[in-house]
C-alpha cells in the first residue's frame, strides 16, 4: 500500500496528487478507489517530510496517538499549525502501534466515565471527521465477574455508568452464555461466571489507521511530523520552556508537550519535574486467523486475560503488565503460559489454536489508574502522561482536550481532575477497579 | 527470562520473586511531614538506566535482598542480602545498553 511506502521511505518521491504542503489533499472515496484501480493512478503519499525549522509555536513530543491527535485538533479546532510533533523512532510505534485497541467508557468514577464516553464520541465520528477508515466495530464489551466481590464492583461501575448517561449494566450468566456460546457458563468451571458487566457501545478499533489517519489530517492542515528525530533535552530559562534540543537540531519554542507514555519519565526528567510514573511492559499475543465467531470483546478481571477476534479472524489477547519495571521490550515464556492457562479456562474449545506471534509496549503507570494531564511546575511544559495500559482509548478526547489547553491557556473541565498536583493534595482518581486488567 | 541470583538459594526465575520498588526511599512513620509523605508515595525516579531496587524472594527464602539492573536490557550487575552496602560499580555513563 502506498500508505505503508509513505511512511518509511526517506527520500520523498513525487507522485501523482502528492499532498505537498498548501496543496488540496486529494480524498479518499469508493469513487476514488474505483478510478485508481482502472486508471493504475498512484496513489498519492499520505505524509510529508520536512526540514526541521527553527523555531515552532507548540512542540509535541511523541508521535504516538496522543501527540498526534493533539496536533490535529490544534490544527483543527484553534487553526495553531505552527506544530511540529518530534518522534525518536517511527510513528505509532509506543504504545498505539502495539496495543489491543478496546475502547471503552464503562469506568468507576464520573470524572472517568466522562471522560473516556467523550472519546467514545469523537470515535464514533472519526472515519468521517479524518477521511480514514479506522474501522471502528462498537461489538460490546463484557467484564466477567467470577466472584461476589467483583459481581460488587460490576454493579458499582454499572450505576455509575448508568448516571452519566452509559449504556452499561449487569447481566447474569446465562444471558452471557447467549451473547457468547463459545464461553464456558457452566458451574463446574474452575472459576464459575456468575455474571458480567455489559457494556454494548465498547468494541474495537483500527489502532494503525487511527494514528496514520490523524497523521494525514494534521499534515494536510500543515502540521509537521518529524520522524526518526530524538529530543535530546529541554531547554528552560527563569522557570519557562524555551525550546528543545533534539538529534537534528535545537529547536525554539515556548510550549512543549510530553506526549510519550512509557518514556514519559525520561522527558520529565530533562526538566527536573517528579512524576508518580512507573514503566511496566505490558505484553499480547495473537493467533493464527479462523472463521470469525467471537461477537464481543471478553474481559476478566479474576483471571487476568482478556481477548477480542479480529475482522481477519485472529484472536488478540491480553493480560495484565509484566510484575517488574522496565523499558525492555522482549516478550516471556511465563506470559503466554499464564495467558493459555487462563483463556482455556473461559474458552475450552480453542484448545488446538496456534499463537502466530507475541510482543510488548511500555505501560507509564500512575498510582489511581487515572491520567496526569495539563500543567506542570515548569511554565510552558505540559504533560499528557499516565497512560498505562489504558491510553489508547483515550487519544481523542486528549488530543482535543490538550490542544484547548494550550491555544486558550486554561485547563478545560473534562480533564481538571486529572492534573499532577492531585497527588499532592491527595485527590486520587481511583479507577484500579476498572483498569487493572490492561486494555 | 530475568534470573535473580538470590545471595541464599542461588539463580532463580524471576517469577520466585515479588518486586519490592526502588531503593533509598524512605520515611519516619512517627516524624514525616505531608510532602516527605507524598515523595515517599508518589515521586519515583524510572529511569531507563540502571536502578537499585528491593525484591522480596517470595517462593524461596522468603528474604528480602537487593540489587542493580539495567532497566533497558534487565542485565542485573549485582545482588546482595538487604541492607548490605552496595558493591562498588562502574556509573551509569560508561556501561549502559
Ligand atoms: C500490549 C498493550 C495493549 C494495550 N491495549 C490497550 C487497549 O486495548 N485499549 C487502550 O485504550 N489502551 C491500550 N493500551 C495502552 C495504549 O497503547 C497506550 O496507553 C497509548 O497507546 C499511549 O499512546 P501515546 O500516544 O501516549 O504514547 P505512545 O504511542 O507510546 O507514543 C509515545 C512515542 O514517544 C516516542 N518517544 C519516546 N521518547 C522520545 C524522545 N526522547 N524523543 C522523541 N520521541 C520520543 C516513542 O518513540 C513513541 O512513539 C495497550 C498497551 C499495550 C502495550
Ligand atoms: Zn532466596
Amino acid at each position: 500500500m502506498a500508505l505503508g511506502n509513505a511512511s518509511t521511505s526517506r527520500t520523498p518521491t513525487a507522485s501523482v496528487g502528492g499532498a505537498r504542503k498548501g496543496s488540496r489533499p486529494a480524498r479518499y472515496s469508493a469513487f476514488d478507489i474505483f478510478r485508481r484501480g482502472v486508471t493504475h493512478a498512484d496513489w498519492p503519499r499520505s505524509f510529508n517530510e520536512h526540514e526541521l525549522k527553527k523555531s515552532y509555536d507548540v512542540v509535541i513530543i511523541g508521535a504516538g496517538v496522543h501527540g498526534l491527535a493533539c496536533a490535529y485538533y490544534l490544527a483543527k479546532n484553534h487553526g495553531i499549525t505552527n506544530v511540529a510533533v518530534i518522534e525518536k523512532a517511527y510513528m505509532g510505534g509506543g504504545g498505539s502501534g502495539r496495543n489491543t485497541a478496546i475502547i471503552r467508557s464503562n469506568y468507576l468514577t464520573p470524572e472517568g466515565v466522562r471522560f473516556y464516553d467523550r472519546s467514545v464520541k469523537l470515535y464514533e465520528d472519526l472515519a468521517v471527521d479524518l477521511n480514514y477508515n479506522v474501522m471502528f466495530s462498537q461489538r460490546g464489551h463484557l467484564t466477567l465477574a467470577h466472584n461476589d466481590a467483583s459481581l460488587r464492583t460490576m454493579h458499582w461501575r454499572a450505576e455509575v455508568n448508568k448516571l452519566q448517561g452509559i449504556n452499561s449494566s449487569v447481566i447474569d450468566a446465562k444471558e452471557v452464555g447467549k451473547i457468547v456460546p463459545y464461553l464456558d457458563v457452566t458451574d463446574h468451571a474452575r472459576y464459575p461466571i456468575l455474571g458480567a458487566l455489559y457494556h454494548p457501545p465498547g468494541g474495537i478499533i483500527r489502532h494503525d489507521a487511527v494514528n496514520w489517519g490523524y497523521a494525514r489530517a494534521a499534515g494536510h492542515l500543515g502540521v509537521e511530523i518529524h520522524q526518526q528525530t530524538e529530543v535530546l533535552g529541554i531547554e528552560t530559562a527563569g522557570g519557562k520552556v524555551t525550546g528543545v534540543r533534539t538529534s537534528r537540531g535545537n529547536i525554539s519554542a515556548p510550549i512543549v508537550v510530553n506526549c510519550t507514555a512509557g518514556w514519559a519519565s525520561t522527558i520529565c526528567d530533562m526538566v527536573d519535574v517528579k512524576m508518580p510514573l512507573v514503566t511496566h511492559p505490558l505484553q499480547a499475543a495473537v493467533t493464527e486467523p479462523v472463521k470469525v465467531f467471537l461477537p464481543a470483546v471478553i474481559v476478566s478481571g479474576s483471571l487476568h486475560v482478556y481477548v477480542s477476534q479480529t475482522d481477519r479472524g485472529e484472536l488478540v489477547f491480553g493480560a495484565s503488565v509484566d510484575p517488574y519495571p522496565s523499558y525492555s521490550l522482549r516478550g516471556s515464556l511465563e506470559f503466554t503460559e499464564g495467558l493459555a492457562t487462563h483463556i482455556l479456562e473461559l474458552i475450552p474449545s480453542i484448545g488446538s489454536l496456534k499463537l502466530l506471534r507475541q510482543w510488548a509496549g511500555l505501560c507509564d503507570m500512575t498510582p489511581d489508574y487515572s491520567p496526569i494531564m495539563g500543567i506542570t511546575p515548569v511554565e510552558g511544559f505540559l504533560v499528557d502522561v499516565g497512560w498505562g495500559t489504558y491510553g489508547f482509548k483515550a487519544g481523542p478526547v486528549s488530543g482535543e482536550q490538550m490542544a484547548q489547553l494550550v491555544a486558550t491557556g486554561r485547563t478545560p473541565e473534562l480533564i481538571a481532575a486529572f492534573d499532577l498536583a492531585r497527588f499532592a493534595d491527595g485527590r486520587l482518581v481511583g479507577e484500579k477497579g476498572a483498569a487493572s486488567v490492561g486494555h | 527470562m530475568l534470573v535473580i541470583d538470590c545471595p541464599y538459594c542461588g539463580p532463580r526465575n524471576s517469577t520466585e520473586f515479588r518486586h519490592a520498588g526502588e531503593a533509598g526511599k524512605s520515611r519516619d512513620v512517627a516524624n514525616s511531614t505531608p510532602a516527605e509523605w507524598r515523595r515517599y508515595l508518589y515521586e519515583f525516579n524510572n529511569p531507563l538506566g540502571w536502578v537499585r531496587e528491593h525484591w522480596f524472594h517470595s517462593s524461596g527464602c522468603r528474604r528480602y535482598i537487593s540489587s542493580e539492573r539495567h532497566t533497558g536490557n534487565n542485565e542485573v550487575r549485582w545482588v546482595v542480602p538487604f541492607g548490605t552496602p552496595a558493591p562498588s560499580t562502574t556509573s551509569d555513563k560508561e556501561t549502559g545498553a
